[in-house]
């Protein structure tokens, strides 16, 4: 195998890993905060059903956690076994921030371990909820250390480069690059919504599927709220990644938004296929882009035609692009008509069509996390650390990435069909009718 | 102490952890999936559920905690044995993949099966295998430097003796270090059957661990002789580490005191470890990689060590309470509470 036959299956089996890994991963970002919620919830509104809410959210969590942890290990190997050039190059800038990542993950695999085998142990409950805050604290700043990696491949900084040498490294300086605050903010806010509207689909899946308890319908509305939360709060900081896209990544933004000359007053294209350099079908709306980026409808937007063309990325990332950013102001808006419509006793959110609409909202909600990496990871092609090293260079020489690719996807095969089964077992088996049940013969038992 | 020094050790000291808890971790796998098919199930499940339950986790992070360390301070180690080690890292975690989520399968989601409880203890025993082949690579003669990068020589890995030796001792190693803490375990649990059981495996694993351990020194004298003469200069802490192992061996026969067993047994592999790992100094990669050459810069490496100490910081606390909430909370190991979620 030559060495472009070593980077493409490279690249393949990073990308498949990763998207594959990220399902999980933000599930295990947003989920404890979840649970922490409710937890907090049922010990403020003394009510039995946020309680159980959060166990039971807490049982399905474990199976997501399990594959999510493996598959963190597998990223986190393959990182040094598919690109070990950029490793030896890059290691020596940006190690402080992958180590600590571990640091997180190891805080939070501890307080997992003990909040997992705690629920009755101790008399009072609040005891109970103090140990999910560094389960909540661990989980989000793993993201935040390991989306601080993927910051500085984007803009590297913290060392000079002195004749293919790096020298006067400063890893503080690595940490804190341009690309880190809007990016972290981002990654940690869509995790939170994405999880948020996960467990609304499954509540509103089970109010169509027969269960009319209150249970579920507590369920739904306490994360629509919260998912609405987090979806404003990721599309302000998606408009602030913009921002830093047009003054430090010009090419990623103009190769998302097909804009080839740079002009002032730029708009902003919406959909559209690209036929020769020609873009046809979109919807513009004008000066938008000039705002996207500038603030200022009247702002220069800086064309793709500025940059050579081996160091654009490619073109397709504008479809990535326009199916997150759909994705995001429909969840919104779906949210907000839900949360208003609860307030204001509107009888649709409560028909089937509308519920059926909630339960896509969490694939959808997951689709458009897959999108976002996407359209983050290409939109720097050609590059592996933005300005220094091009992703050939950094490829391992090993003739047999093809063999590992295939092993790879057979095991991630068998990690997500056996993660689904795994859940739907666990709760079609054990349903909330009959656990709370359950607890009210256990509790009579004791009173006797 | 050089900042080379400190790193190396800090890695080395997490690898010894990571190898003590896997070892428990794999061990007791391939123990629960033989007393299956022995239709002895009954008597070790429950109290090797018991231990793994709160804690399989945090084994996982020891091994990626180690290999982020090792980039992170050593990065031309991720050049070197990223390359080379492609194929025996990927399998090894596939396998741990493979086994990790499906204990959680099984233990929350009621996936039981015996077809999963088999394969779950027959990969225990090939993680160990698949991740000791780096300790033979390590010595040197199997890898090649090229124009176009460097090779591994499968034949000559698979051929070697070293490399089977190597593999037969992780196996009994593990075996035996998983033993001895079950039995310590169980006997705490006060259930002596299981405890019965499990000191009889200790004492049949000890044999070949400690046989396969001396054959490896001597191997060592053909394959790397700058190696041998550097293990030998360090004779009295093999033999220190010995005497341990004599200890540990002594107190299973006589039925006292475990407790103090497990900890002769730790101190035994520590010493051991230690000592292997010192004579492999200088060389990371023998003979192309020293540790010196490798390391990174050092505002890096201050940085890492800062890092370090307020990780453990973190830890050490986090780790003692679930030890004390666990291990050594008496209600929860002999099963009197079941508080799981």
């Amino acid at each position: 195998m030559g060495n472009e036959e070593s980077v493409f299956f490279s690249r393949v089996l990073t990308e498949l890993t990763l998207s594959f890994h990220i399902i999980y991963a933000t599930i295990g970002v947003g989920i404890p905060l979840m649970i922490m919620i409710a937890q907090w919830l049922g010990i403020k509104k003394q009510d039995e059903h946020y309680i159980l809410l959060a166990r039971r959210w807490t049982r399905g969590f474990v199976i997501t956690v399990a594959v999510g942890v493996v598959t963190g290990t597998a990223i986190g190997l393959q990182l040094s076994l598919l690109w070990p050039n950029f490793m030896e190059l890059a290691g020596n800038v940006i190690a402080l921030p992958l180590f600590m990542e571990t640091f997180a993950f190891f805080f939070e695999a501890i307080f997992l371990g003990i909040y997992l085998y705690t629920w009755d142990r101790f008399e009072n409950q609040k005891k109970h909820l103090l140990l999910l805050i560094p389960v909540a604290i661990g989980a989000s700043f793993s993201a935040v250390f390991i989306t601080i990696v993927n910051a500085f491949m984007n803009a590297p900084q913290g060392f000079d480069l002195v004749d293919g040498q790096l020298v006067n490294i400063n890893p503080i300086l690595a940490m804190f690059n341009p690309a880190m605050p809007t990016k972290v903010a981002h990654v940690l806010a869509t995790a939170y919504m994405t999880s948020a509207f996960l467990l609304a689909s499954i509540g509103a899946y089970r109010l169509l599927k027969g269960s009319d308890h209150i249970y579920h319908k507590k369920a739904v509305f306490l994360t629509m709220k919260i998912g609405l939360i987090f979806s404003i709060a990721a599309a302000v900081i998606g408009d602030f990644s913009g921002k830093y896209l047009a003054e430090y990544q010009p090419e990623k933004l103009a190769a998302a938004e097909w804009h080839f000359e740079t002009h002032e007053g730029a708009p902003l294209m919406l959909y559209g296929v690209l036929d020769d350099g020609e873009v046809k079908y979109a919807l513009k709306i004008p000066y938008a882009l000039s705002i996207l980026a500038h603030s200022n409808p009247n702002a220069e937007v800086i064309g793709l035609n500025e940059f050579p063309e081996d160091e654009t990325p490619p073109l397709y990332i504008h479809y990535l692009f326009d199916g997150m950013v759909t994705i995001g102001i429909w969840m919104t808006v779906l949210s907000l008509m839900y949360v208003v419509g609860v307030w204001m006793k509107w009888s649709f959110i409560r028909t089937r069509w509308y519920r059926w609409l909630i339960v896509l909202g969490g694939p959808l909600s997951v689709l458009a996390i897959e999108l976002g990496w996407w359209f983050a990871e290409v939109g720097r092609q050609p590059w592996i650390l933005r300005g220094i090293m091009k992703v050939e260079e950094a490829a391992t020489t090993s003739g047999q990435v093809d063999t590992m690719l295939l092993m790879f996807a057979g095991l991630y095969l068998v990690l997500g069909v056996g993660s689904i089964v795994v859940l739907t077992r666990m709760f079609r088996k054990n349903p909330v009718e009959q656990e709370l049940a359950d607890r009210e013969a256990e509790k009579e038992g004791e009173l006797r | 102490m050089t900042l080379e020094i400190i790193g190396i050790t800090v890695l080395w000291l997490f690898l010894f952890g990571y190898v003590i808890v896997a070892s428990i971790d794999f061990g007791a796998g391939f123990f629960n999936a033989y007393s299956l098919f022995r239709g002895k199930q009954h008597i070790l499940t429950r109290i090797i559920q018991r231990y793994l339950s709160p804690v399989w986790e945090v084994t996982n992070v020891f091994l990626v905690f180690f290999f982020v360390g090792m980039v992170g301070f050593f990065p031309k180690t991720a050049y070197y044995y990223g390359t080379i080690l492609l194929v025996p890292a990927s399998i090894a975690i596939a396998l741990l993949a493979i086994r990790g989520s499906y204990y959680a399968f099984t233990t929350y989601g009621g996936l039981k099966h015996k077809r999963y409880t088999y394969l779950y203890g027959l990969s225990g025993l090939f993680i160990p295998a698949s991740l000791s082949i780096v300790l033979t690579i390590s010595e040197g003669g199997f890898v090649t430097e090229t124009a176009s990068g460097i090779d591994l020589d499968y034949v000559a890995l698979f051929t070697s003796p070293l490399t089977w030796s190597v593999v037969v001792l992780s196996l009994s190693a593990v075996l035996y270090i998983s033993a001895v803490f079950l039995t310590w375990y169980a006997h705490k649990a006060q259930d002596e059957p299981a405890t019965e059981l499990l000191r009889k495996y200790a004492l049949i694993w000890s044999v070949p661990a400690i046989v396969t351990a001396t054959g490896i020194i001597v191997e060592l004298k053909d394959h790397n002789p700058e190696h041998y003469s550097r293990l030998v200069d360090l004779w009295w802490l093999f033999a220190i580490s010995f005497i341990l192992f004599a200890g540990t061996v002594y107190l299973l026969g006589k039925r006292k005191s475990y407790g103090i067993a497990f900890g002769l047994l730790t101190g035994q592999f520590l010493i051991a470890f230690f000592a292997y790992g010192i004579s492999h100094y200088p060389y990371l990669l023998y003979p192309f990689l020293k540790l010196y050459d490798s390391f990174t810069n050092e505002a890096m490496a201050i940085a890492l060590i800062i890092a370090f100490i307020a990780g453990l910081g973190l830890l050490l606390p986090s780790l003692y309470l679930l030890l004390r909430l666990f291990l050594f909370n008496k209600d929860y190991v002999q099963g009197k509470r079941d508080d799981h979620a």
